[in-house]
């Protein structure tokens, strides 16, 4: 699947994440921009785990930003889905944006 | 009851360390229309992991008159917290619908219909008017609670410190409650820096029968507990009135005074209770 509208989720604040998609072109890939706080650390699990989510939803043609204030992996897995879902157009019970 | 933003990951996990005694994740009233999808998902992926300590984990839905509630539950049903708190209960005929959808999303989970309990917010007019019928007739319903800033909007009238504009609803809530024998919690108390206002109102919702009060910051939990937690003069008290009438009662004695004052039945279900609350037993 590709991103049909961009879409965000998540916020600036401490122990949050804020995830922007972009729909890319046919057969662009994927781009993943990842900063965190605690990349030094936390880095690789971080990229795993959107890596990972991305699959699931076997998303394609995707710039994905992700700034990270210390999120937890819940916290990260959320947003990220959230997003998603946004981006898909499938945002269910809740006002759209 | 501690009030936490379902879309606050911050506060969520830290939600178990302040001490209180149930937890409720809000989805209803503190997170923005736009921002519903996002507080459902974080929840549901907070609520598996996070260690509450032993807080009881309650939390509340949006209406399902409301283009949320219905996704709302096909989330966190599934999740069984301890509780399921539903706002602006209004009738009977609400709840056994609302009933009939979580059933449905716990047969297709095969989850049991007995382990997750339901409250019910009476936070209008016509809620507090069949107060008495959402109480008592359902036997997953196990406590009641009033939304006073609700309620307030919706008879018209500004919020006074003193609360008297519903303090009938108050006390009716709470008849309804106790004639259900179901729990009855006072609604929050908006002024986090006003302590000697959160207190005055908990000792007065203590008197008049709430079994606790909601909170909407950490900072009003201790005033809470230091109002709803017996002295140990109480204690001790208790604790004599019940031994004492033990010792009478198999000496096939009914009533019997302890410094002079007449012990009957009432005054000792009132200490077996304070007991209870305080966790102690009689030897």
């Amino acid at each position: 699947m590709k991103p049909k509208i961009p879409a965000q989720a998540g916020t600036f604040e401490s122990s949050d994440v804020i995830v922007l998609i972009e729909p890319l072109p046919d057969k662009a890939g994927r781009k993943i921009e990842i900063s965190s706080s605690v990349m030094q650390q936390f880095g690789e699990s971080f990229t795993k785990i959107v890596i990972d989510l991305l699959d699931q939803f076997e998303m394609t043609d995707i710039h994905l930003i992700a700034k990270d204030k210390g999120a937890l992996e819940p916290t990260i897995k959320a947003r990220l889905e959230t997003a998603i879902k946004r981006s898909l157009d499938l945002q269910e019970g809740t006002l759209k944006q | 009851m501690l009030y936490i933003p379902g879309n606050n990951p911050a506060m969520i996990q830290q939600g178990g360390i302040y001490g209180a005694d149930s937890i409720l994740l809000d989805l209803e009233d503190a997170v923005a229309l736009n921002q519903k999808d996002a507080a459902r998902t974080l929840v549901r992926n907070m609520f598996k992991v996070t260690d509450f300590y032993d807080a009881e984990v309650c939390v509340r839905v949006n209406h399902l008159s409301t283009p949320f509630g219905l996704a709302d539950l096909e989330e966190i049903v599934p999740l069984q917290p301890s509780a399921i708190r539903y706002p602006k209960t209004e009738s009977p005929e609400e709840v056994i619908e609302l009933l009939n959808i979580i059933e449905r999303i716990e047969d297709r989970h095969n989850l049991p219909h007995n382990k997750m309990t339901l409250h019910a917010m009476i936070e209008t007019a016509m809620g507090v008017q069949n107060v008495f019928n959402i109480a008592s007739k359902f036997s997953r319903i196990d406590a009641i609670t009033i939304g006073g800033q609700d309620l307030t909007a919706d008879m018209n009238i500004i919020p006074t410190p003193d609360g008297i504009g519903i303090d009938f609803a108050r006390k009716r809530i709470i008849m309804a409650a106790k004639a259900s024998h179901i729990d009855v919690i006072d609604t929050v108390f908006p002024d986090v820096n006003d302590e000697e206002g959160l207190r005055r109102e908990t000792e007065y919702a203590k008197r008049i029968g709430f079994t606790g009060k909601a909170v909407i910051n950490p900072r009003q939990i201790d005033i809470v507990h230091e109002v709803y937690t017996p002295t140990e003069e109480e204690i001790r008290k208790a604790y004599r009135i019940v031994r004492e009438f033990r010792m009478n009662s198999a000496a096939g004695i009914g009533v019997f005074a302890i410094d002079g004052k007449m012990i009957d039945a009432p005054i000792v279900a009132r200490a077996e209770y304070l007991l209870r609350l305080a966790n102690v037993t009689v030897d």
